[in-house]
Formats: structure tokens, sequence, C-alpha cells
């Protein structure tokens, strides 16, 4: 046993915090971030440690971490259908193979490989689609039929006595699940190690704006000055975009996922079917973690539902029914902010030094660490990075949308 | 199983019907603005709260209009849109009113 844990164990040890003990507000800072999720406490990372402004605090509702960014599944992966997408999520799979050591926190990023299912002709021609784009961008993707799929994922079922058969897949190499706490958590102290505040259970009910131009946030705690203000609250997006009088292109919609109990190590590569709208891997634990197409319809609401379920476990089983006999064990739903391109809105807003994250929906774990980088260059220096262009919010009134629909929907 | 109150076949299992977004007027083919169509396609309220939304039965191609809370998902009323049209029309008459 090793000393340290024998010395807690008997209460001899120092009891280190992991975080900070709650703070008084200031009044006032350079940049506040709404929304302790991932992406919120990745951007005050990088303000602090890219672009030495350390005058940054963080505010959550509730506690840091437990928005999507606790709910999500954790399928990081970079074979998008659109360039803009592609090039965009390739540059966060590098952060995130980096992230351990920078971090100084194990998040457990494992890469398993990542099977996009085909049953139909119309699914291989897209899955070519995707290979193609991957391919010409640098991403590891190709298209792979029912032979090298036997030998990839031995365990699914390939049999052509089932509602529908698989015909091939889209194989990318580099899909990866990883911890997603550890990701949070990694951020919220490396961020304020550097400085930055992070105040949980702290509501953000107001903007301040005086002439076009933000000026500081109400709070439930009170008014907190400031020069600059992101909002990266996912599911709530809309609920303080409207309050500042300016609509976004998001729906919000509970995304349900669930795990079973552990068992023995039985599958090794991320497996998802867009056509049976579910997906599966197996965690670390020996959980198997499954998830399936958002609710239908906007509800601002984390139920679950018994339909959920019936949907997920028809199809799941279709694809392993070894698993016919395992246990469920928990089940849970996040409030996806959902856009009609399946991309996000990053940058600039109608307010002058009011920056929006967000149009997450089921896809925004795995663009943690670009988002954070590129959101936090936003705004020190007041300019679009290249790589944001394309997902600002004013492509919806242009009408020049990211069309990620086929790649996203379900392929989390 | 949950379930929806059909105006016409009385409720039935939520599984028979898709939702089709809540109720918004369309802007003019003719003369609505580039701005005007962005908003009514894209740019969605969103809203946490009681709002009015189409639905249909998929199994008679049936389109009404329900009212739900987007807070807890309680549908509280639904209507034909012959119904909901009246009911809508009496309702700006008494705001004219106003
Ligand atoms: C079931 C499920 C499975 C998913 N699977 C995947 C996956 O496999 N891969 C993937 O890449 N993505 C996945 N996602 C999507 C992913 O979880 C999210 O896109 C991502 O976590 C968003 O991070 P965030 O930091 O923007 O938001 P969040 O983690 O939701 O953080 C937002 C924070 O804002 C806070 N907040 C809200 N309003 C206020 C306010 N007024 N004042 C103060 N604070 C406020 C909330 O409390 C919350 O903590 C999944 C999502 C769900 C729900």
């Amino acid at each position: 046993m090793p000393l340290a844990l024998l010395k807690y164990a008997l209460g001899l040890g120092e009891r280190r915090r992991h975080f900070p003990a709650p703070q008084p507000l200031k009044k006032r800072y350079d940049v506040l971030v709404i929304g302790a999720g991932g992406h919120g406490l990745a951007c005050a990372y990088h303000l602090a440690k890219d672009h030495a402004i350390t005058k940054v605090a963080v505010l959550d509702k509730g506690y840091l971490g437990g928005g999507n960014t606790a709910r999500n599944t954790t399928i990081v992966r970079a074979n998008y259908l659109t360039e803009e997408g592609t090039a965009f999520y390739k540059e966060s799979l590098k952060l995130f193979e980096n992230l351990s050591s920078e971090l100084d926190i194990n998040t457990m990023y494992s890469k398993r490989g990542h099977l996009t299912l085909a049953h139909t002709d119309a699914a291989l021609r897209t899955a070519r689609w995707r290979a193609g784009v991957n391919k010409h961008l640098g991403v590891r993707s190709e298209v792979v039929g029912r032979a090298e799929l036997r030998k990839l994922c031995p365990q699914l079922n390939l049999s052509c006595e089932v509602r529908f058969p698989v015909l091939g897949a889209l194989y990318h190499a580099p899909g990866a699940i990883a911890r997603h706490d550890a990701v949070a958590w990694g951020y919220a102290r490396a961020a304020y190690r550097r400085g930055v505040d992070i105040l949980q259970n702290t509501e953000v009910t107001g903007v301040v704006v005086e002439k076009g131009r933000v000026v500081g946030v109400k709070t439930s705690r009170g008014t907190i000055a400031a020069d600059k203000v992101l909002q990266a609250v996912a599911g709530h997006s809309s609920l303080l975009a409207n309050k500042l009088g300016f609509r976004l292109p998001i729906r919000t919609v509970p995304l349900q996922a669930c795990v079973s109990q552990p068992y023995q190590p039985f599958l090794d590569p991320i497996v998802v079917s867009g056509s049976l709208h579910v997906y599966i891997s197996q965690s670390a634990r020996g959980e198997f973690v499954m998830g399936g197409a958002t609710d239908p319809c906007e509800l601002y609401n984390t139920r679950s539902t018994l339909e959920f379920k019936e949907q997920l476990m028809m199809h799941i089983l279709e694809l392993f029914p070894q698993l016919a006999g395992a246990n469920l064990l928990r089940q849970w739903a996040g409030l996806a902010d959902m856009t009609p391109d399946f991309s996000p809105v990053m940058g600039k807003t109608p307010i002058r030094n009011y920056y929006i994250d967000a149009g997450w929906g089921t896809w925004g774990f795995k663009a943690t660490p670009v988002c954070g980088k590129r959101m936090a260059e936003c705004i020190a220096t007041d300019t679009t990075p290249a790589l944001l262009k394309p997902f600002a919010l004013s492509r919806f009134e242009n009408f020049a949308l990211v069309g990620e629909k086929g790649a996203a929907s379900v392929g989390h | 199983m949950k379930l929806m109150p059909c105006p016409v076949h009385g409720e039935r299992n939520i599984a028979e019907f898709v939702c089709k977004g809540p109720v918004l007027s369309m802007p003019s083919a003719t003369h609505g603005s580039p701005q005007l169509w962005a908003r009514y396609l894209f740019l969605a309220e969103n809203k946490a709260g009681i709002i009015d939304e189409w639905w249909l039965h998929t199994a008679s191609g049936m389109w009404f209009v329900a009212r739900r809370d987007t807070t807890c998902d309680e549908i509280l009323q639904t209507w034909s849109i012959e119904a909901y049209r009246k009911e809508r029309r009496k309702k700006q008459k008494t705001t004219a009113q106003r």
C-alpha cells in the first residue's frame, strides 16, 4: 500500500484540496466566463496560459463540470463530413492526445478505433464521401467491408437474418474515449493555478450592456464588472441570448444515455450506427456506455424515458445479442444545444465584447481543447481565428450553413 | 407510455406522433426579407415555458396544434387546425379592442 494512502487512512496525511474553497465575489475582472463546463474552463486556462490574461473568473450556476460535460459519452473523433468540421476537430484530436501531460492529470485517453456502420447503400455512399474528405485533410479514415469488419470487431453480429444487415463501415482508427470529469477538473485546476477564479453556485441572471457593449454581469450573488464576457452554457444558451435581445439558431433538446454494470473486457472499438440511431463503447471500468438520438422535441428537462431505452435496446441487441442478459446500472440526460446544420456557433455576437461558444449539441466534448484554445485567442485579440470563421453566428443570416448533417446526427 | 390527447383520435401513444416545431407565422414568399426568412427558418426563440407546436399523427397524416410546457413536457391542450385558427382570431380581436 502506498505510504500516502496509509497515512490518509490513519488520518495523518494532509488533505489537499483539488480546488480552492469558495471565494467572495470580486468587483471586476478582465474576462468573465459564464459556464464552468469543459469549454468555459478550457477557455479560461488558455486565456491565462497563452495570453497572460489572468484576471479571469469562471461562473457556474451549479458545480463545475456538472452540465453536459459530466453527462457525455466521451467519444472523440475527427471523421466529419465537411472540410470546415474536419479541420477543426482534427486540431482538437491532436490537443486531446497530449492533454494528460499538458494538464498533469490522467484523462484516460484511450484510442479504440471508431466504426460507423452502414446498413444501406446510401449510408455506404456517405461513408465513402466522409473517407474522401478525411483523407484529403490528413485524417485517417477508410471504408471497410464485411470481411475486415469481422476482424476489427468479431463480437459484432454480421448475420443477414436481422432487419438491417450490416454492409460495411467507415473505420476511423484514431477514434477514442476519455474520462470527461478528468478533462473538466484538469482544466479547472490548471486555470486556478494560473490565477483564474472559479465561482460555483453563482448563476448569471442578466448581462449589463452599455451603448451596445458589455460591461458586466448580474449574478445571484451580486453584480460583477468585466471588460469581456464569454457565454458557454450549452443547453441554456438561448435563455441568456434572449435576455440580451439576440436570437440563436439553437433548440434545446434532451439527449439521453445509459451504462450497464461493469463486465469483463468484451468490446474494444466504439461502434456507431447512424441508421439504427445507437452507439456503444466499453469503458475502462467495463461498463457498456450506450446512447442514441436526441429526444423528439424541445425540452428543458433532464428526465429519462422508457421510450428511449426500448428503442435503444432493440437495436443494440440486434448488433450485440450477447448483451441480452446485461443489467443497466444508470441512465441520465443532458440538454443538447442543437443547431440546424449540426455545427457549432463560435465567436462574436451583436453585443460588443460579448462572445459566444454554443451549438455543441451532441458533439461538443471532443471539441473542448480546440474550442478553449481558439476562443481564448478570439477573446484576447478580438479577431476571429481562421479555424472558427466558418462557424460565426452571422452565417445563418447569410444563408452560409455548414452542413454537417449525416456525420453528427448520432455519431457523437 | 406517454399519451397525446389528439383532437381527432383521442388519447393515443405519443409514439404515433411527430413534433413539427413551434407555430410561427411565415414571412411572405414575395415580400419577406432574407432577415425575416433567416429568423423564421433558423433563429429560434427556444423558450423555456409554454409554447404552441405543430404535431403530426403519422398513421392518419393529420396535423394539429398542441400547447406544451417545455420545462416539464406536460401537454396542456390540443386543437384541430380550424379550432386553433378560430381561437387565434378571437384573441387578435380582443387584443385589438383593448
Ligand atoms: C448524453 C450525452 C452524450 C454526449 N456524448 C458526446 C460524445 O460522445 N462526444 C462528444 O464530443 N460530445 C458528446 N456530447 C456533447 C457534449 O457533452 C457537450 O457538447 C459538451 O460537453 C458541452 O460542453 P460545455 O462546456 O459547452 O457545456 P456544459 O458542460 O453543459 O457546461 C455549461 C455550464 O453552464 C452552466 N450554466 C448554464 N446557465 C448558466 C447561468 N445562467 N449562469 C451560470 N452558469 C450557467 C451549467 O450549469 C453548466 O455547468 C454528449 C452530450 C450528452 C448530453
